[in-house]
C-alpha cells in the first residue's frame, strides 16, 4: 500500500480525554475524510456532531441526510466524486443501509461505515450496549460479497482503527465497517492523536491516463486499482448489474464468475495481510478466550483471575472481525483443549470459531445485550473449559 | 491507590458530567493515571437525576463501569437518597450541605459537607457550584492533584469564565483543606 503522511489540517494532535464516538470522527478527519453524510441515531450521534463541528475548520463537508438510505447513497456519490467518505449509525440505521452497502461492494466504492452497536432486534435498546450486528455487517446485503470489519476496544482504538479502516478501504476499494458499541462509543478515556507526519494514510488513487485506456475496474483479485473521478473528463459507467472492466452491464454466467471471484478474493485472498489480532500467552495455553471490542477488556479481567487459579489461558482478541481469522483458529485448535467465546449477542462469532475448531470444545458465553458481561461468568466458562 | 471508583451525582444543570470530565481529564492527561469515565445514557439520564462515573487506576482500566464506588459526591437530595447506600464502610460521602438533608449522621462513612451553592452564589452565580464542589473533592480525597485539575479546565469551561471557575475551585479547595486540618491535624488520608 502506497502511503503518504496525513494532511495536518485534519489532525488534532495531542492528548485528549475523549469518547469513542468523537475519536471516530477525529480518526476520519486524520485519514483525510472530507465528506460525511449521516442521519443521527443513538448511540452514534456524537460522531456526526464532532465531524460537523470540525468540518468548517478542516474544509470538509457534512450533510445531514433525510435518512440512512440517503446517507449511504450520498457516500457512493461522494466517493466517485473523489472524496474519502464516512457515515455512522447503529443497527436500525445499518439495516436501512444494507441495500446500498451491496451496491457499494458491487461497484467497489471505498467508504467507512461505523456501527456503534446498541441492543436489538429492531429499535431494541437505544441507549444500551450490544455486539449483535457482527453477522449483519458480513451478510447484510444480498448476493455474494465481502467487506472488511474492524472492532475497537477503546476510544484510542476508535481513532487508530478509523485511520486504518480508510487505508484498507482506499486500497481494496471496499466498504470497511467499524463495529464498535455503545460502551466504547460513550466511554471517555485518554486518546493520543499523533502528529500528522506520524500518521500514514493511503491517498485516493485517481486514474489520470489516456481516455481510451480508462477502466474503472480490474478483476484480478487484488487491491490497488485506481478510481475514476466523475468530472475528470472520462466516460465510464457504474452499475449494480454484473459488469465488465469498463463498468458496462455484462450479464452472463461467465462474467459473474469473474466479478464475484474478484469481489471475494481481493479480500479473502489477502486475509493474511488484512487481519490483525492481539494475542496474549497463547503458547502452551489449554484454553483460548476469543473475544473482541469491549468484551475483550472484560475477558482480560476473567483471564487474569483464571491464571491466578493456575489455569493456562490465553487471549486472542479479534481486531479484524472480517475477514475472520480462520487460519489462526485452525492452527490453534489441535494445541488447546477448548475455546471460550464471550460476546454481547446470542452467539454469533462463536459459530465462526466452531467452524474452524476441528471438533474442539467451544463454549459460547452469550449475553442478550444491554450491559457488558459480569467477568465472573467468563471465569466460570474458563473453569468449565478445562474440565 | 490501585483502583478507585467514584460517582458524581446531582441534578441536571449542576454540571455533574462536567465534574467527571474535568477530573478524568486531569487524571489521565496531567496526573499520569488511567481514567475511564462513563455516564448513564438511558431515560434515567433525561430526568432530574444525573450521574457520571469514573474509574481511576495506576494500570489500564479493564472493566469500565463502577461496581464498588469508594467515593460519592452528591449535590442533590435525590442523588444522595439514590446512591449513598452503595458506599462501603469507610467510603467517602461528599454532600452539598444546604441541598442534602442527611438521613443519618453516617458513622461508618467519611462524611464531608460543603456549602458549594452558597460559595458559588457569593462568587456571583450558582452555576459555579460544581467547581466549588470539585475543589472540595480534590482537597478531601487525595485522588487527583489541584494542579492537574486546574490544567484540565481550559476547553471544559467557557474561556471567558475560566478565571472565575478557578476561583470557585480554589474556594472549595480551601474549605476542604481547612476541614482536613480540623479533622486530622493536617494529614490527608
Amino acid at each position: 500500500m502506497k502511503t503518504v503522511t496525513a494532511d495536518p489540517k485534519g489532525v488534532d494532535s495531542g492528548p485528549h480525554f475523549m469518547d469513542g464516538d468523537h475519536a471516530l470522527a477525529e480518526g476520519a478527519l486524520a485519514a483525510g475524510c472530507r465528506f460525511f453524510a449521516g442521519y443521527p441515531i443513538t448511540p452514534s450521534t456524537e460522531t456526526a456532531e464532532r465531524f460537523a463541528e470540525r468540518a468548517p475548520e478542516v474544509g470538509a463537508m457534512f450533510i445531514q441526510m433525510e435518512d440512512e438510505l440517503a446517507s449511504i447513497a450520498a457516500l457512493i456519490g461522494g466517493a466517485w466524486g473523489g472524496q474519502k467518505c464516512m457515515t455512522v449509525t447503529c443497527g436500525p440505521g445499518f439495516s436501512l443501509m444494507t441495500e446500498n452497502l451491496g451496491l457499494a461492494c458491487m461497484t467497489e466504492t471505498p467508504m467507512v461505515i461505523a456501527n456503534v452497536q446498541r441492543g436489538g432486534p429492531s429499535t431494541g435498546l437505544p441507549t444500551l450496549t450490544a455486539q449483535q450486528d457482527m453477522m449483519q455487517a458480513r451478510y447484510g446485503p444480498h448476493g455474494d460479497n465481502m467487506i472488511i470489519a474492524l472492532c475497537p476496544d477503546s476510544p484510542q482504538e476508535c481513532f487508530d482503527l478509523t485511520v486504518e479502516a480508510f487505508n484498507l478501504s482506499e486500497f481494496y476499494r471496499v466498504p470497511v465497517i467499524i463495529l464498535t458499541d455503545e460502551t466504547v462509543g460513550h466511554m471517555h478515556e485518554k486518546v493520543v492523536i499523533p502528529p500528522a507526519d506520524q500518521i500514514k494514510v493511503v491517498p485516493r488513487n485517481n486514474y489520470n491516463g489516456p481516455k481510451e485506456d480508462c477502466r474503472p475496474y480490474k478483476f484480478d483479485s487484488q487491491g490497488g486499482h485506481p478510481m475514476v473521478r466523475a468530472g475528470d473528463g472520462y466516460n465510464f459507467h457504474i452499475t449494480g448489474l454484473t459488469h465488465n472492466e469498463k463498468g458496462y452491464p455484462a450479464m452472463t454466467a461467465e462474467q459473474s464468475k469473474v466479478v464475484v471471484t474478484h469481489l471475494m478474493e481481493k479480500i479473502n485472498g489477502n486475509a493474511d495481510k488484512i487481519i490483525r489480532l492481539d494475542e496474549d500467552q497463547i503458547d502452551g495455553a489449554d484454553v483460548v478466550v476469543v473475544s473482541y471490542g469491549i468484551t475483550s477488556r472484560i475477558a482480560v479481567k476473567a483471564i487474569q483471575d483464571a491464571r491466578k487459579e493456575g489455569i493456562k489461558v490465553g487471549s486472542l482478541r479479534l481486531i479484524t472481525i472480517w475477514p475472520f481469522c480462520e487460519k489462526r483458529i485452525r492452527e490453534l485448535a489441535p494445541k488447546v483443549k477448548a475455546f471460550v467465546v464471550p460476546e454481547i449477542n446470542y452467539g454469533q462469532m462463536v459459530k465462526e470459531v466452531e467452524r474452524c475448531a476441528g471438533g474442539r470444545k467451544v463454549i459460547s458465553v452469550n449475553h442478550c445485550g444491554g450491559a457488558v458481561h459480569d467477568p465472573q461468568v467468563i471465569l466460570d466458562a474458563i473453569r468449565k473449559a478445562i474440565q | 491507590m490501585s483502583t478507585q471508583e467514584i460517582r458524581f451525582s446531582g441534578f441536571g444543570g449542576q454540571g455533574i458530567i462536567r465534574c467527571a470530565l474535568i477530573t478524568g481529564k486531569a487524571l489521565a492527561l496531567y496526573d499520569d493515571k488511567f481514567a475511564t469515565m462513563t455516564q448513564a445514557f438511558g431515560p434515567e439520564a433525561r430526568g432530574s437525576a444525573c450521574a457520571a462515573q469514573l474509574v481511576v487506576s495506576d494500570e489500564r482500566v479493564l472493566y469500565p463501569y463502577i461496581t464498588h464506588p469508594g467515593i460519592l459526591m452528591a449535590l442533590s437530595q435525590e442523588a444522595y437518597d439514590k446512591y449513598y447506600s452503595e458506599l462501603p464502610k469507610g467510603g467517602t460521602l461528599i454532600v452539598e450541605q444546604e441541598l442534602v438533608k442527611l438521613r443519618s449522621d453516617h458513622p461508618d462513612l467519611r462524611l464531608m459537607r460543603v456549602p458549594a451553592t452558597r460559595y458559588a452564589e457569593e462568587l456571583g452565580n450558582r452555576l459555579f457550584t460544581n467547581l466549588v464542589a470539585l475543589g472540595f473533592f480534590t482537597a478531601v480525597t487525595n485522588v487527583v492533584t489541584a494542579d492537574a485539575m486546574k490544567k484540565a479546565l481550559p476547553g471544559l469551561v467557557p474561556e471567558r469564565f475560566l478565571k472565575i471557575n478557578i476561583k470557585a475551585f480554589d474556594k472549595g479547595y480551601e474549605h476542604g483543606i481547612q476541614m482536613m486540618n480540623q479533622k486530622t491535624g493536617g494529614a490527608v488520608s
